[in-house]
C-alpha cells in the first residue's frame, strides 16, 4: 500500500502571552491511501489541531509532515493553499457553506481556484451532488435544506476536486442518529472508492463505522486500533422502519 | 480564477447590500458630478475668454499712457497725457512691422434720438478701425479719412445704442445728439456681444478721432493707440519698434522707465488663460475632495464587509483560495462600487453641467478627456482605497477566519 501520510513528531504550541499551550506533543503517525481513520479523545486533547496541520491550514510548531512523501512542514501560504485545493477536502461540524448561495454553486467553489480550471466545473459539482444524492437540489439555497443535507452538499464540495483525503471534524455533531447514519454511509461508499479519511468524533458508535479508531489524549496518541470488521451504515439504514427513515420533505 | 467569476462575486456581494451599495456610491457618485461640472466651467470660460480675445484681432497691439508694473498697476500720476497724435503718426511712417494704427478717444456721453436718450460710450478711431479690430459694419458706410481731416460729426452705431435710441428701426440717415451736437449716422457696426469681462462690446458709438477729440471730449492728447502688425509672427518685432521709436520721441533717458506700455493681444490672451487655468484647477480640486471622501467612504464600507464576511473568507481559503485571490475578489469589489459610481457620477455632472448652462447661461465645455480623466479618476480611487480592506481579508489567518462567528 502507499503511504498517503506520514508526521515525524508533530508539536503544536500557543503561545498566550507568555502562557504556553502544548496542543500536540510529539505526533508520529502514519496514514495509508484508502484508509479510513477516526479519530477520538477528549475535550481540548489536540484532535481538530492535529486536523488543521493535517488540513494544510495550519503549520506545526516542531517536526515533519509528509504528504504522498513530499515534505510541506515548510511550505508557504500559497503553497498550502494549493494543496489544500487540490489535495484536500474540508467537512466541519457547522457545515460552513456559503448562505445566499446555491448548492450548486457551492460545490463550485473549490474549481473556482482550480489552476487547471476546466469548463466541465457545473459538470463535475453536478456529479458530486449526485454522489451524495442531491440531485435535483443544486439550486437550493443552504438555509432550504436540513441539517443533513447540508452537509451532504459539504461532502460534495470535499469531493469534487477529486482529492486524495477527505478530513471531517466531527461531521456529525450537528445532526440527529438516523441523519448521522446517513452521512457515515457516504463516507464509507467514498471510501469503498478508494478515497481516504479521516474523522474526528466523540462517539463511539460514529467511530465504529471506520477501519481504524486512533485516541488522543492531552496531545499525544494513546491507542491506535484497526477495527476488524468495521459496522455497514447502509446495513443499519435498511433495518430501520422506512416511516423514521423519512427525512426530506 | 476568472476574472468573470470574481465580477459575478462581487456583482452579488454587492447586490446583497443594496442600500448601503448605493450609499457608498453616492460619494464617489457627487465627487465625479463635482469634478465633470467644474472642469466644464473652467474649460467654458477658458473657451469664452479666448474666442472672445480671437475677436478683438488677433495680431492686436495696444499702447498705453503711464507704465505698468508687474502686478499691472499704473506708475505714475498724470501720465495719462502722454501719448499724441503725433506718435500715433510717428509708429505708422517709422515702424515697419506695423501695418495699421488708429488713435483712441474714448469717453462717456448722453446722446438723444427724437424724444428717446441713452448715456453710452462714445469712441473716436481712425479709418482702419475695423480692420483693425476686425470689426465688420452690419450696414452703411464707415467714415472717411475726409471726416477724419474735418472732424465732422458723423457716427457710426453699436447695435445696443441701435436697440435703445431706435427701437431696432434703421437708422442710417438719422440725426441724433451727442452733448448737444448733431451727428449724422452714417453706418451700425455688427453685433459683438459681452467681452471676457461681461462688459457690453455694443454699447458704444464711433466717430472719427478728431471729432472725439475737439468736439466732445475737448482734449488734445489721445486716450490709448491700437495698432495691428503685419503678422502674428511680427507681433514681438513690432513691440519693440513701437517701444523704441515712443522711448525716442519722449526722449526717455536709458535706465528710466517708459510712461507708456505696449500690450499685445496675445500677452492679454495668455494672462486671461492663465487665469482661468488657476480657477479651473482650484475648482477641481475642491471637486476632488470630495471625491477623496467618496474614497474614505469605500474604504469605511470595504473594512466592514471584510469583517462581516470573515467567515467567508475562511471557507473560501480552506477550499483552496490563495491570498491573492482573496486580495482580487475584495479590490474587483471595491472598483466596481467605485466604477459604477463614477459612470453614474460623469452622467451626473453633464446633466449639472447642461442645467447650469441653461439657467445660469453660463458657457459649459466638456472634454471627452475630463470624462476619462473622472472615469479613470474613480478607478483608482477604487483601487487606492479599497486595497488596503482587500489585503487585511487576504491576511487572514485561515482557522481563525473559520471561527469567527
Ligand atoms: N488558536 C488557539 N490559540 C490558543 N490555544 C488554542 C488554539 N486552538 C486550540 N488551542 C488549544 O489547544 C488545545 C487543543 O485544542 P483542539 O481544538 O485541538 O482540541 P480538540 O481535541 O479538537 O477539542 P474538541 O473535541 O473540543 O474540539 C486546547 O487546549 C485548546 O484550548
Ligand atoms: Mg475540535
Amino acid at each position: 500500500m502507499d503511504k498517503l501520510i506520514s508526521t515525524d513528531h508533530l508539536v503544536k504550541i500557543y503561545k498566550l502571552g507568555d502562557y504556553e499551550i502544548q496542543a500536540l506533543r510529539g505526533i508520529n503517525l502514519s496514514i495509508e491511501k484508502g484508509e479510513f481513520v477516526a479519530i477520538m479523545g477528549p475535550s481540548g486533547s489536540g484532535k481538530s489541531t492535529l486536523m488543521h496541520i493535517l488540513g494544510c491550514l495550519d503549520r506545526p510548531t516542531k517536526g515533519k509532515y509528509f504528504l504522498e512523501e513530499k515534505d510541506i512542514s515548510s511550505l508557504d501560504r500559497n503553497s498550502l493553499a494549493g494543496i489544500r485545493n487540490q489535495k484536500i477536502g474540508f467537512v466541519f461540524q457547522s457545515f460552513n457553506l456559503l448562505s445566499r448561495t446555491t448548492a450548486l454553486e457551492n460545490v463550485e467553489l473549490p474549481l473556482l481556484y482550480n489552476s487547471s480550471y476546466s469548463k466541465e466545473k457545473t459538470e463535475k459539482a453536478k456529479k458530486a451532488l449526485s454522489m451524495v444524492g442531491l440531485e435535483g437540489r443544486e439550486n437550493h439555497y443552504p438555509n432550504k435544506l436540513s441539517g443533513g443535507q447540508q452537509q451532504r452538499v459539504a461532502i460534495a464540495r470535499a469531493l469534487v476536486n477529486d482529492p486524495a483525503i477527505i478530513l471531517a471534524d466531527e461531521p456529525t455533531g450537528n445532526l440527529d442518529s438516523i441523519t448521522s447514519m446517513e452521512v457515515m454511509e457516504i463516507f464509507q461508499s467514498l471510501n469503498n472508492n478508494g478515497i481516504t479519511i479521516i474523522l474526528i468524533t466523540h462517539e463511539k458508535d460514529i467511530a465504529a463505522y471506520a477501519k481504524r479508531n486512533i485516541t488522543f489524549r492531552d496531545g499525544k496518541i494513546v491507542r491506535d486500533e484497526i477495527i476488524p470488521v468495521p459496522k455497514k451504515a447502509k446495513d443499519e439504514l435498511l433495518s430501520l422502519p422506512p416511516v423514521e427513515n423519512e427525512e426530506e420533505i | 480564477m476568472r476574472y468573470f467569476q470574481i465580477l459575478k462575486v462581487a456583482y452579488k456581494a454587492l447586490g446583497r447590500n443594496k442600500m448601503r451599495s448605493s450609499l457608498t456610491m453616492l460619494g464617489i457618485i457627487i465627487g465625479v458630478a463635482a469634478v465633470i461640472a467644474m472642469l466644464g466651467i473652467g474649460e467654458g470660460a477658458k473657451k469664452m475668454v479666448n474666442s472672445q480675445i480671437a475677436s478683438l484681432g488677433d495680431n492686436l497691439l495696444n499702447i498705453f499712457p503711464g507704465s505698468f508694473m508687474s502686478g499691472g498697476m499704473r506708475a505714475g500720476a498724470g501720465t495719462r497725457t502722454s501719448l499724441t497724435e503725433e506718435d500715433a503718426k510717428a509708429i505708422k511712417e517709422k515702424c515697419p512691422a506695423v501695418l495699421r494704427i488708429s488713435p483712441v478717444v474714448r469717453t462717456g456721453a448722453q446722446v438723444v434720438a427724437g424724444n428717446l436718450n441713452w448715456g453710452t460710450s462714445i469712441e473716436g478711431y481712425s479709418t482702419d478701425f475695423p480692420l483693425i479690430r476686425s470689426w465688420p459694419l452690419a450696414s452703411g458706410t464707415f467714415f472717411t479719412e475726409q471726416d477724419v481731416k474735418g472732424a465732422t460729426k458723423v457716427c457710426i452705431l453699436g447695435k445696443t445704442v441701435v436697440d435703445n435710441l431706435f427701437a431696432g428701426q434703421d437708422p442710417i440717415g438719422e440725426i441724433i445728439r451727442i452733448k448737444k451736437l448733431p451727428f449724422r449716422v452714417i453706418g451700425v457696426l455688427s453685433s459683438k456681444g459681452q467681452n471676457a469681462f461681461g462688459r457690453d462690446q455694443d454699447d458704444m458709438i464711433v466717430v472719427p478721432y478728431t471729432t472725439a477729440q475737439k468736439k466732445i471730449a475737448g482734449i488734445t492728447y489721445i486716450n490709448s493707440i491700437i495698432a495691428s502688425a503685419v503678422d502674428r509672427t511680427k507681433i514681438d518685432l513690432a513691440t519693440k519698434q513701437v517701444t523704441d521709436l515712443l522711448r525716442q520721441r519722449h526722449r526717455i533717458l536709458p535706465g528710466q522707465d517708459d510712461d507708456f506700455t505696449v500690450r499685445s493681444q496675445l500677452d492679454i490672451a495668455t494672462a486671461a488663460g492663465s487665469t482661468s487655468k488657476i480657477m479651473t484647477i482650484l475648482l477641481a480640486a475642491i471637486a476632488s475632495i470630495s471625491l477623496i471622501v467618496g474614497g474614505i467612504g469605500i474604504m469605511n464600507i470595504m473594512l466592514v464587509s471584510v469583517t462581516e464576511r470573515t467567515r467567508e473568507i475562511g471557507i473560501r481559503m480552506a477550499v483552496g483560495a490563495r491570498g491573492k485571490d482573496i486580495l482580487t475578489q475584495f479590490l474587483i469589489e471595491s472598483i466596481v462600487l467605485s466604477l459604477i459610481g463614477g459612470i453614474v457620477g460623469i452622467l451626473l455632472g453633464v446633466l449639472t453641467s447642461k442645467a447650469i448652462s441653461v439657467i445660469l447661461r453660463w458657457p459649459i465645455f466638456i472634454s471627452v478627456l475630463a470624462i476619462a480623466l473622472s472615469f479613470f479618476f474613480s478607478g483608482f480611487v477604487g483601487v487606492f482605497f479599497g486595497f488596503y480592506p482587500a489585503r487585511k481579508a487576504s491576511n487572514l489567518d485561515p482557522i481563525e477566519a473559520l471561527r469567527y462567528e
